[in-house]
Order: C-alpha cells, then sequence, then structure tokens
C-alpha cells in the first residue's frame, strides 16, 4: 500500500515536471534566441543555446522602437482598463446581485450573451464609434472597449451574491444609504476578485494585439505588444531582434506577477466570497 | 424606548410571473400551509399588538409562520402590504429603516468582516456623525456591558461564535435605539453557550431601557424571555398572553402543544355535564373539573359534547390502585435522576408522564418498565378542555 502510494507520487512529479518543462521551453528558446546572431537563429539542426551571449539585439531593438513611449502607452491602457472595469464591473455586479429593478433579468441576459459571442465581431462597430468621435490615433481610442467589461459584470456579480444579504440589511439598519452600503461594506468584501479580474483585465489588456493596430497606425500610440508586431517583415523576420523585445515587453508583466502571485492563484481557484 | 402599535399588520409577497402564468391554466398549487389568494401568499394576516415602553415582546411559532417576518416589517426590510405601524404615535409605514432608529441582531451575526469589533461597533455612531470621544465612550460602555473589551481590535473571523453574537449586540445597543429586534440571535450557538447566552440577554435587558422585540422557535426561549409570548402558525396570531398565562390557559391545541416540553398530552375524551356540574371522562377515569373552569365553561353555556383533553406530562399522576384511573402501558422508561419519564400507550394514544422518582413519602417509584401498566389520574384545574376543531371550550 505504502509502496503503491510512493510510486504513484513519483508518477505525479514526473507528470508535473514534465508539464513545467514544456510549460518554461518556448521562454528559455526566446531568452537564448535573443543572445544569437540572424544564421544563428535559422540554423538547421537548430541550437538552443547561442555561440556567445551577445547584447546588439537589445540595443537594436531599443534604437528602432520608441520603447518608454510604448511602456508608458501600455501602462496607460492597463490602467484605464483596469480601473474602468473594476469600477463599472463592480457597480453593475453589486447591481444585478442585490438590487430589484424592473428589466434586470433581460439586462443581464443581453450581458452573457456578450460574453457568449466573439471579440472579433464587435471590432467594426467599435472602430466606427471611435471614428465618429474623432479619437482614432488617441489614447482614449486604446482604452475605448475595455471601459466595460462583460465578463467582469458576471464575475463581480457572482461574488457579490456569495454575501449573505443580512450583511446589506445590517448596513441599512445602521444607516447607511444604497451608495454606502455599496462602498463602505459590500465593495471591501470582494477584494480577492477584484484583484483577479485586475489581474485578468491587465493581462488581456496587455496582450491585446488587433484593437490597438486598428485604431492606431502612429508607431508612438501603440502599445507594446503593437510595436513589436511591426518587428516582423514583410519576407524575412529578425527573430532575435523580435525575442529581444520580447523579452524587455515580458517584464512588467513579470514583476507584476511576482507581486500579486497569490491573488492571482486565489482569484483562479475562484474563492470570491469567505 | 418607544412604545409600538401594530394594526392589522399583513404581508402579501404577489406571485411571480412564472406562478401566474401557471395560476391562469389551472396548475396545481404548491402545497403550503400559508392562504393563497389571487394577490399572492399571505405570509402575515392581521397581526394586532400594542406593545408597551421597554417590553421584551417575544414572537414564536415553527419555521414559516411568519414571525420573522412581521420582525422585519417592523424593522423596514419588508414593505407592510396592509396596515399600519406607530412607534411612539408616529405612522412609520413608508418611513426608511434607518429613521426608525431600529437596531436589529441578526441570526448570522451580519458582522462586517473587513472590519475590526471597534469598527463594527462605532459604524453606525459614524454614520451618525457623532464626535470621535462620544464614539469612543459609548463603544467601550457596551463592550464592558458584554465584555468584549479585550477583542475590540480583533476582526470577526478571529472570534468564537457566542463573542461574534456579543458584538453584533454591541452593534445594536450602542446607537441607543428606540427599539431593539432580535431574529432568532441564538441559533447559532451550541446548547451550553445558548444557554449562557439567555441569560446574558436577560442581564442585558436590565441595564439597557428599550423596547425588545425577539423572533425565535424555541419554547424555552420565549418562556424566559419574554414578558409577554405572541405565538403564531400560518400567518396568523395564536395567542398573546405572559409566559405563564399561555402555559397555564392555551388558547388552542397548537398553542397548548408548541408551548411545555414534553408536549401536553392529547386523549379523545367526552365532556359531561351532571348535575350543573362538568366532568371530562376519559379510559375509565372521571374527573370532575376545577371550580374556575367549571364556571368559565358555564358562562360560555358550553353544552356537553365530544371533546380533547389535554393534560401535561408533568400534570399525570400515578395512582396506587386501578379504579377511577386511565391504564397505560409503559414503552419505554427514561430514568432522569430526580424524575422519570415514562413514554407509555393509553387510551390508543402516546403518552408521556413524568413522575419524581420518590413520592411524598419517600418511596421509590423506579419499578416499572416496558409492558408494565401505570395507573394514571390527573387534577380537574390540571386539565384543558378543547372543542374537536381545537379551540380552548373556556375562552
Amino acid at each position: 500500500m505504502k509502496h503503491s502510494s510512493k510510486s504513484g507520487k513519483i508518477l505525479v512529479y514526473l507528470l508535473l515536471i514534465l508539464g513545467s518543462a514544456i510549460m518554461i521551453f518556448p521562454f528559455l528558446w526566446m531568452f537564448f534566441t535573443s543572445f544569437k546572431t540572424v544564421p544563428e537563429s535559422m540554423s538547421v539542426p537548430a541550437t538552443i543555446f547561442p555561440s556567445a551571449f551577445r547584447l546588439d539585439k537589445y540595443k537594436e531593438v531599443l534604437s528602432k522602437l520608441p520603447f518608454v513611449k510604448l511602456y508608458w502607452n501600455t501602462i496607460l491602457l492597463v490602467f484605464f482598463r483596469v480601473i474602468c472595469a473594476v469600477v463599472f464591473s463592480s457597480m453593475a455586479g453589486y447591481a444585478f446581485a442585490k438590487l430589484k429593478f424592473r428589466g434586470k433579468g433581460l439586462l443581464f441576459t443581453i450581458i452573457l450573451m456578450q460574453m457568449s459571442l466573439p471579440s472579433q465581431i464587435f471590432l467594426i462597430p467599435q472602430y466606427q464609434m471611435v471614428a465618429k468621435m474623432g479619437l482614432v490615433n488617441t489614447i482614449f481610442a486604446l482604452v475605448f472597449p475595455g471601459l466595460v467589461s462583460a465578463f467582469g459584470v458576471f464575475f463581480l456579480r457572482q461574488t457579490y451574491l456569495s454575501i449573505p444579504e443580512e450583511i446589506g440589511e445590517a448596513a441599512y439598519l445602521d444607516g447607511c444609504n444604497q451608495w454606502q452600503t455599496f462602498y463602505k461594506v459590500m465593495f471591501p468584501l470582494t477584494g480577492t476578485s477584484v484583484a483577479a479580474l485586475t489581474i485578468f483585465t491587465a493581462v488581456f489588456a496587455y496582450g491585446d494585439l488587433m484593437w490597438p493596430q486598428i485604431v492606431n497606425n502612429d508607431v508612438t500610440k501603440f502599445t507594446l505588444s503593437a510595436g513589436l508586431a511591426t518587428l516582423r517583415g514583410m519576407n524575412t523576420t529578425d527573430f532575435p531582434m523580435l525575442m529581444a523585445g520580447s523579452l524587455l515587453a515580458m517584464l512588467p508583466m513579470v514583476i507584476l506577477y511576482l507581486i500579486f502571485q497569490r491573488q492571482f492563484v486565489e482569484g483562479i481557484a475562484g474563492t470570491g466570497g469567505k | 424606548m418607544a412604545a409600538l402599535n401594530l394594526k392589522g399588520i399583513t404581508k402579501i409577497y404577489p406571485h411571480s410571473a412564472d406562478q401566474k402564468k401557471a395560476r391562469k391554466k389551472g396548475a396545481p398549487e404548491k402545497k403550503t400551509n400559508l392562504q393563497v389568494t389571487a394577490e399572492g401568499v399571505i405570509a402575515v394576516q392581521k397581526f394586532d399588538l400594542d406593545i408597551k415602553d421597554k417590553e421584551f415582546i417575544v414572537l414564536v411559532g415553527p419555521s414559516g409562520c411568519g414571525k420573522s417576518t412581521t420582525l422585519r416589517m417592523v424593522a423596514g426590510l419588508e414593505e407592510i402590504s396592509g396596515g399600519e405601524l406607530y412607534i411612539d404615535g408616529q405612522l412609520v409605514n413608508d418611513v426608511e429603516p434607518k429613521n426608525r432608529d431600529i437596531a436589529m441582531v441578526f441570526q448570522s451575526y451580519a458582522l462586517y468582516p473587513h472590519m475590526t469589533v471597534y469598527d463594527n461597533m462605532a459604524f453606525p455612531l459614524k454614520l451618525r456623525k457623532m464626535p470621535k470621544d462620544e464614539i469612543d465612550r459609548r463603544v467601550k460602555e457596551a463592550a464592558e456591558i458584554l465584555d468584549i473589551t479585550q477583542y475590540l481590535s480583533r476582526k470577526p473571523k478571529a472570534l468564537s461564535g457566542g463573542q461574534r453574537q456579543r458584538v453584533a449586540i454591541g452593534r445594536a445597543i450602542v446607537r441607543e435605539p428606540k427599539v431593539l429586534l432580535m431574529d432568532e440571535p441564538l441559533s447559532n450557538l451550541d446548547a451550553k453557550l445558548r444557554n449562557q447566552m439567555r441569560a446574558e440577554i436577560i442581564k442585558l435587558r436590565q441595564k439597557i431601557n428599550t423596547t425588545f422585540i425577539y423572533v425565535t422557535h424555541d419554547q424555552t426561549e420565549a418562556m424566559t424571555l419574554g414578558d409577554r409570548i405572541v405565538i403564531m402558525k400560518d400567518g396568523f396570531i395564536q395567542q398573546i398572553g405572559t409566559p405563564q398565562e399561555v402555559f397555564d390557559h392555551p388558547a388552542n391545541i397548537f398553542v397548548a402543544g408548541f408551548i411545555g416540553m414534553p408536549q401536553m398530552n392529547m386523549f379523545n375524551a367526552k365532556l359531561l355535564s351532571e348535575g350543573g356540574k362538568y366532568f371530562v371522562s376519559v379510559g375509565g377515569c372521571k374527573t370532575e373539573l376545577s371550580t374556575d373552569k367549571q364556571a368559565a365553561l358555564s358562562s360560555h353555556k358550553v353544552p356537553a359534547q365530544d371533546i380533547t383533553l389535554g393534560v401535561r406530562p408533568s400534570h399525570m399522576v400515578l395512582a396506587k390502585a386501578p379504579g377511577n384511573t386511565l391504564t397505560a402501558t409503559v414503552d419505554v422508561a427514561e430514568m432522569m435522576g430526580s424524575e422519570i419519564h415514562f413514554h407509555a400507550n393509553a387510551d390508543g394514544r402516546d403518552v408521556v408522564v413524568i413522575v419524581p422518582t420518590m413520592d411524598t413519602n419517600g418511596e421509590r417509584v423506579d419499578s416499572f418498565h416496558a409492558g408494565d401498566k401505570l395507573n394514571l389520574t390527573f387534577s380537574g384545574s390540571a386539565c384543558h378542555v378543547f372543542s374537536k376543531d381545537g379551540k380552548n371550550l373556556e375562552f
């Protein structure tokens, strides 16, 4: 019995190590490729390690792309999308979970429907709206589609549903109005879910490639992902430079993940309300 | 401190759209004891009660009887469908809960998990923009009354159930509300802690001057805490009275069965009227009713009839020899130390008989076992005469 549980444990560890290796390998490949020369990166058979650790490609990519601008644009994009998603999703989620109003079921169904549709079908109407407002090639244009998140509304509604009714009623009897009940009592109880939504929104906004390329055509208004896409040539691609750029672009996200690791894991575990 | 007047308070929960459709189609109603009308389900019907200033009222009844709904209507958490609610003479039907000067203690405590005990208790005062030193004084005073001073800096999750309930009571009393509502506040506690907290509430009541309305399904809590008890069933008030009144003179079979533990024994019996006197006859036992019961029945000109006779287990007396007695066969004898609980069968009914382990002559009565015969009698003052439809014929 003891023996079989030990061998089972070994098997589980082997599988986990294999899974981790599969996950980590592309990152290692990217890291090592960024130090290679172009011929080295295209050589057959492929080599994992570079012949020497050269920083040429890092220098080249930093001179080719306005990285400071790209970082700044990305920070603004992530910041505003996160703020808007958290604020509006919290308010809407609270309303759907705790308030009684006419048409609540229908409105919530519309939100669920929006979640089930591919986001690409909203690109044209969203572009038309931004264009009609004369905001193409602006930072606002980058933020616009993320002002409200259907997923965020749904996610936080579920969290608010898990908070007992009595807590809201106690606040109401203690003297809170509806708004005070929301922001003094209910909102602080959704910390873990808000942290998870923040991370989901930030990761999605950070990796959003299509919308920044559609709505902006000036590289100084691009985000990191859109900027990196310009490194891909029509006929050939300088992979070491692209990998160097990608590594630089990855850094802020890696740092954020390391800081909010616990919230990220808890958020995905879906513990929402304790 | 406030007097409350509830006049014909009614609560109707309207049918949902689906229920309305089902009713139109003539689908069978979901089984419920509550009255269902075209308007909806009637949870509370014509609730009339005048509560005196500083009185402790207990609403008691089984689940779904409407006691919590009534309390929530007083709090303002449920809309009042009909009738009038007055607090200190002011009609408050449409007054916001926060403006009724009412505090409530919930069964689930409903403490704010992100705040410390101090902040939980100070929260309602902060909302009223009270000066900081006054908030501090009141919170510390309430904490002292409830013996939770040492927990003021803790978060609720670091407290036990009993301590959380004290904090919930503290949060309610710091406001010095006109009326303090308690919705089954002890139900989440274990039996030992519940007894302890019950005593604490009695002490608390002596320390703070306010009107209490307390909801429970536990008749022991109702009997020990209330100045008056309101017994409810299926949305209707069954009886209002002091604990002793409802115990001694239950208005109907429901109250008789609900108040008192173990439950009152019920027998199919006959009410006899002979020579201007009333007797009850059950099995082989014929007993003359006491003078006050005779007077009550005479004043209502109650004729001789088949009745349901109620006798409390502790009011059944063990006779030495058969004669004018009711014979019962022992199923189980439970030795409780100072008394024995006999579960027996008498006149085709399961009954419980409680007898002291030692009678007045110092003789032990613990020699009965399953299958043994008991000869039972009861006094004419300790039995209750109910009509076949359940009403107490003395009323």
